[in-house]
């Protein structure tokens, strides 16, 4: 049996996720009950929606610096306005999505360098933040508390919600015509311009879903840390990088992977209760995750070694 | 072509006019009475920007997907570690400074290795390592703040003919820079590379040890800075770096390098460092609140980025 390559690229990170369960399961057999897998990955719901938010900006080879403020943003406006008035609270969320689209629309037409463009709007975001909550504080809508505590028969919410997640984004990104030209953007602009499609609406539409993941991963996670503060998701920005590229995606050429940005958040979010179990000092926990990235990078390069020898077969 | 239009058709021209449109405004609301000071603070915060900003423009000017986000960590773990280890002994300086350099060698080392063992974009090699040095930084600082020696701390806060000594500090190590990019074969070959790495490795130039020096040099000026920083503050702390990266990078930008790589300048950086600072204290003096003052700040970043961008699009 021969392995396509986008099987290939989705085996490291299954394997590198599966091998890290083994792990934490030899090491705390009770771990790998129903609150135990939820506690394991509760966390791992936003990270894994900011990672595909953070997957689609990255298909069009641009690369988001402002993810971990914007989401942040997004969670004090939930703990605030969408509490409080929900009409005008969903009225704020959806103008900054209206922005990010906005903002793939500058990027595009003036050719800047999107990473320097969302470091500004990074500045933008959190000042936002401050305003709204200049100290920690603000309390998550009843309906999003219920929806992030909810305990489904069989599986954990976060399983599922992971799940769920991968298979709408894997719709999305692999199955429908837009994602196809998402990726197609990634690849090559000018054969999609050639091709009479606009480069300039994929661009806006690609930043503007991207939004509605991000707010997403913002108001999932007021529902389970019950308040928000400005600085509440600030490493987001680095961990949706290394999820994306944990799960196969590249940062050129529109090659990405949505399964795989979804394990590769499960990872990183799994890789500090690893740790934790292995009773490594706290002081290390960041260094695991640089460590884990380096690790399994290495593996997928003996990986596309093996495979262009043709030893997969 | 007159001495005007030759100094107009400069990149880094604008961030000058910009830092001193700022500097003006500033001044003028508070009567002058505040120039003095506004300057010489303006020079010692700059000159910290400017440091990391140049090793990150050596980085950038390689090409796209050329950029260190290791910049923050290596400053905190140098200027922990050099701290440490001086433990406010004036005798023990010199080797302090050699171990900041040293473990910014070992950073920047590392990083090569990773984007060249592992063919991996430096984005995620840079991020790797700086995780790992992120936590050696914690594990070893443990929210100390350890005193830098008396030699060194007045050295680092007070001035020499008007100048900060940081400020002159940095303003050699820009001079430095600016023989290395413009009058060496080092900078000839970086630009070359940020222009066309393929057209370089024809040109038989060594590519990856062009590749590898420029970013051993990019972290070893932020250990440098790191050292210095903590210094100036008054010991290290584990937060100290967090706002460097976007500075390192903004100042690169907004000093009109090409983002794209293959083309930088270094003047520009001082522009760009001196603007960044007195922006936020041009927001401060007019009695912004803190959020305000932050987005004033981005969308400030982003209209430079869009200024800038059409002036080289005309001149396409």
């Amino acid at each position: 049996m021969k392995f396509s390559s986008d099987t290939l690229r989705l085996l490291v990170p299954v394997l590198s996720l599966a091998a890290l369960l083994a792990g934490v399961y030899y090491l705390q057999p009770r771990a790998m009950s129903y609150t135990g897998l939820n506690l394991l990955f509760n966390l791992a719901v936003p990270i894994a929606l900011a990672t595909i938010a953070q997957m689609l900006i990255m298909a069009v080879n641009d690369l988001d610096l402002s993810m971990g403020t914007f989401v942040s943003f997004v969670a004090c406006v939930a703990a605030t306005y969408l509490n409080d008035a929900p009409l005008i609270g969903g009225l704020i969320l959806l103008a900054a999505i209206g922005v990010y689209a906005l903002l793939g629309v500058v990027i595009h037409l003036r050719n800047l360098p999107a990473i320097v463009v969302t470091l500004g709007m990074s500045f933008v975001w959190s000042g936002l933040a401050v305003l709204l909550l200049p100290t920690p504080g603000g309390a998550a809508p009843a309906w999003v508390r219920t929806l992030m505590t909810v305990k489904p028969p069989f599986a954990p919410m976060a399983i599922l919600a992971s799940i769920l997640i991968a298979v709408v984004a894997h719709v999305i990104v692999m199955r429908s015509s837009f994602g196809v030209l998402i990726r197609a953007v990634g690849g090559n602009a000018r054969t999609v311009e050639r091709a009479g499609a606009s480069v300039l609406w994929v661009r806006a539409g690609a930043y503007g879903l991207a939004a509605v993941f991000a707010v997403l991963a913002g108001v999932a996670l007021v529902g389970l840390t019950t308040s928000a503060d400005a600085n509440i998701a600030l490493r987001y920005t680095l961990l949706s990088i290394a999820g994306v590229i944990l799960g196969g995606g590249e940062f050129i050429g529109g090659r990405v992977s949505p399964i795989g940005a979804v394990i590769g958040a499960l990872t990183l979010a799994l890789a500090g209760a690893f740790l934790s179990f292995l009773r490594i000092s706290p002081d290390w926990q960041i260094g695991a995750q640089g460590a884990i990235l380096i690790v399994v990078l290495a593996m997928r390069l003996a990986l596309n070694r093996l495979d262009r020898r043709g030893g997969l077969q | 072509m007159t001495a005007l239009a030759r100094l107009m058709g400069k990149p880094w021209i604008w961030s000058f006019a910009a830092t001193l449109l700022v500097w003006l405004a500033t001044v003028v609301v508070t009567a002058g009475a505040s120039s003095g000071g506004l300057s010489e603070a303006a020079m010692t915060f700059a000159a910290f920007y400017v440091l990391v900003g140049i090793g990150q423009m050596f980085v950038i000017t390689l090409g796209p997907g050329n950029i260190d986000l290791s910049v923050p960590a290596t400053m905190t773990l140098a200027g922990t570690v050099a701290l440490k280890f001086m433990d406010t002994q004036d005798g023990l300086i010199l080797p302090g400074i050699l171990i900041a350099i040293a473990i910014g060698l070992v950073v920047g080392v590392a990083n090569y290795a990773l984007i060249k063992a592992l063919r991996i974009p430096p984005i995620i090699a840079t991020l790797s390592t700086s995780f790992i040095v992120q936590s050696a930084a914690i594990w070893t600082n443990r929210g100390l703040r350890i005193k830098p020696p008396p030699v060194l701390a007045d050295f680092s806060t007070s001035s020499t003919l008007g100048l900060p000594n940081v400020a002159i500090v940095a303003l050699l190590i820009t001079a430095l820079a600016w023989v290395l990019l413009h009058r060496t074969v080092y900078g000839r070959w970086i630009s070359a590379i940020g222009q066309s790495l393929p057209a370089a490795r024809m040109a038989g130039i060594p590519v990856d040890g062009t590749r590898f020096v420029t970013y051993i040099l990019c972290a070893v000026l932020a250990a440098v800075n790191g050292f210095l920083l903590s210094c100036f503050s008054g010991g290290a702390a584990l937060n100290m770096g967090t706002e460097y990266l976007l500075m390192s990078i903004a100042v690169v930008v907004i000093g009109g390098s090409a983002v794209a790589g293959g083309n930088s300048n270094v003047p520009g950086i001082w522009g760009a460092g001196l603007f960044m600072f007195l922006i936020v204290s041009m927001l401060n003096t007019y009695r912004f609140e803190a959020g305000y003052r932050l987005i004033l700040t981005g969308l400030v970043i982003i209209a430079v980025i869009l200024v800038a961008s059409g002036r080289q699009g005309k001149g396409r």
